[in-house]
């Protein structure tokens, strides 16, 4: 017998709602039934930790594609993962996709009419270093329209998914810009229920980051769950 | 210092060319210990219309019930190192998901209890701004009956729901798990 340590419940208001019919998709997806809370076993505090053995070689500048070099405004997004306690998380991944900057995925789902970018996928992953911080350089993304309600804009947004250290701790989230015009109209945006938790989900502006002659410097922190206090006999 | 959580968003519809890679889907290896088996199940919304725009993750233990993961420490249960447990795969136009793995061995629960050989998965698309997360367990396996957490659904008809049922015929066994998302036969999601 050992013991595992679980990791904490999100507080109450952090994650979005399940069943938020401002987005229209959720209405018959989104499970009727409470889900059923467990106590982590050893299959919840482990976890997978993919990394260039599955995705290749980090792909951290999205900015060049097939011989040449994207359009528009060159921004990088940087900062650190860490958890609720503030210890930061090496070495692991982080991945990133994101439109354009017209507003336009590389993707054949995508039949927004905007231009495709043939020097920008918008696809690409980093391992955070020993410190968990990292650094994408990309341009920033336009806003596009969706079928969602009349006149519906997506506020621009760059999409991330993280492992940490669990399969507790996994996360897929997207990443907003502060003071876009476009967030108040936003469902997915507004599904949050707790407004610091929304705001956590904006990146912010930082001159220090910011290269003179190249490109803005967008700040950006993951914080994934930490550790129940106690541990638990296993 | 306490930090605030990020919070989950949905993985929207664009994501295949960015997360979806060939391979990810086969969890075996010529060398990997254990017995071959095919996971697959198609998955429905709340009209039973095919899901074929999600993203379902797996993770399992080996053929020996052990983890790859240094917060697994149990000795008496040996790695292998040619499993790693994670598998990755979208749905198909007629929302399915398929996955090549190995039988899991059993691992241990909380207290003095003993799981069930289990798949643990993760399920992400367009309209869940949580991704929803389930087990795969496996119909007449003798441990089902005192495995600990299938013992905390109170609801029989609700715990069948996560039995997958074998298909022998084929190359090798394919243990099918249908999810449906919402209405009658709704699957059970945990709250991890």
């Amino acid at each position: 017998m050992e013991s595992v340590t679980g990791f904490r419940r999100p507080a109450g208001g952090t994650n979005p709602l399940n069943a938020w019919d401002a987005y229209g998709s959720t209405v018959k997806r989104t499970p009727k039934r409470a889900p059923v809370r467990i106590d982590h076993t050893l299959t919840e505090v482990t976890g997978p930790a993919p990394g260039a053995a599955e995705f290749g070689p980090s792909v951290t500048d999205l900015t060049h594609h097939a011989g040449g070099e994207a359009v528009g405004e060159r921004m990088t997004v940087s900062g650190f993962v860490v958890d609720e306690d503030g210890r930061p998380l090496p070495n692991t991944v982080i991945e990133i996709w994101q439109c354009n900057a017209a507003g336009r995925y590389a993707h054949p789902v995508d039949q927004h009419d905007a231009p495709l970018d043939p020097h920008f996928l918008g696809v690409g992953h980093a391992m955070t270093d020993a410190d968990g911080a990292y650094r994408f350089l990309t341009v920033r993304p336009g806003a596009y329209p969706w079928r969602n309600h009349k006149n519906a804009w997506r506020p621009p947004h760059i999409h991330f998914g993280l492992f940490g250290p669990g399969f507790a701790t996994r996360l897929i989230t997207q990443m907003y810009f502060a003071g876009d015009p476009l967030l108040p109209f936003d469902p997915i945006y507004n599904s949050i229920p707790d407004a610091a938790a929304r705001e956590r989900l904006c990146a912010r502006f930082e001159m220090d980051l910011t290269q003179p002659e190249f490109a803005l410097g967008y700040r950006f922190d993951f914080v994934l769950r930490g550790r129940d206090a106690t541990p638990m006999e296993t | 210092m306490a930090r605030g959580l990020t919070a989950s968003q949905t993985i929207g519809p664009f994501f295949h060319h960015a997360l979806i890679h060939d391979g990810l889907e086969v969890l075996v290896r010529p060398e990997t210990r254990g017995e071959r088996i095919v996971v697959t199940g198609r998955i429905t919304d709340g009209d039973g219309a095919v899901v074929p725009d999600a993203m379902v993750e797996i993770w399992q233990a080996n053929a020996d019930g052990r983890y790859a993961h240094p917060e697994d420490r149990r000795e008496d249960a040996p790695l292998d190192s040619a499993f790693t447990g994670w598998g990755r795969c979208r749905t198909d136009d007629d929302g399915r998901y398929r996955f090549e793995t190995i039988m899991p061995g059993p691992v241990p629960g909380r207290g003095n209890t003993l799981q069930a050989p289990h798949i643990a998965l993760t399920l992400f698309s367009r309209g869940l701004l949580n991704y929803l997360t389930t087990r795969i367990y496996f119909a007449g396996n003798p441990l089902n009956d005192t495995d600990p957490v299938l013992g905390a659904i109170e609801d029989e008809a609700a715990r069948r729901t996560l039995f997958a049922t074998c298909e022998e015929g084929g190359d090798m066994p394919v243990w099918r798990l249908d999810i449906r998302l919402q209405g009658d036969g709704e699957t059970v999601f945990f709250d991890v």
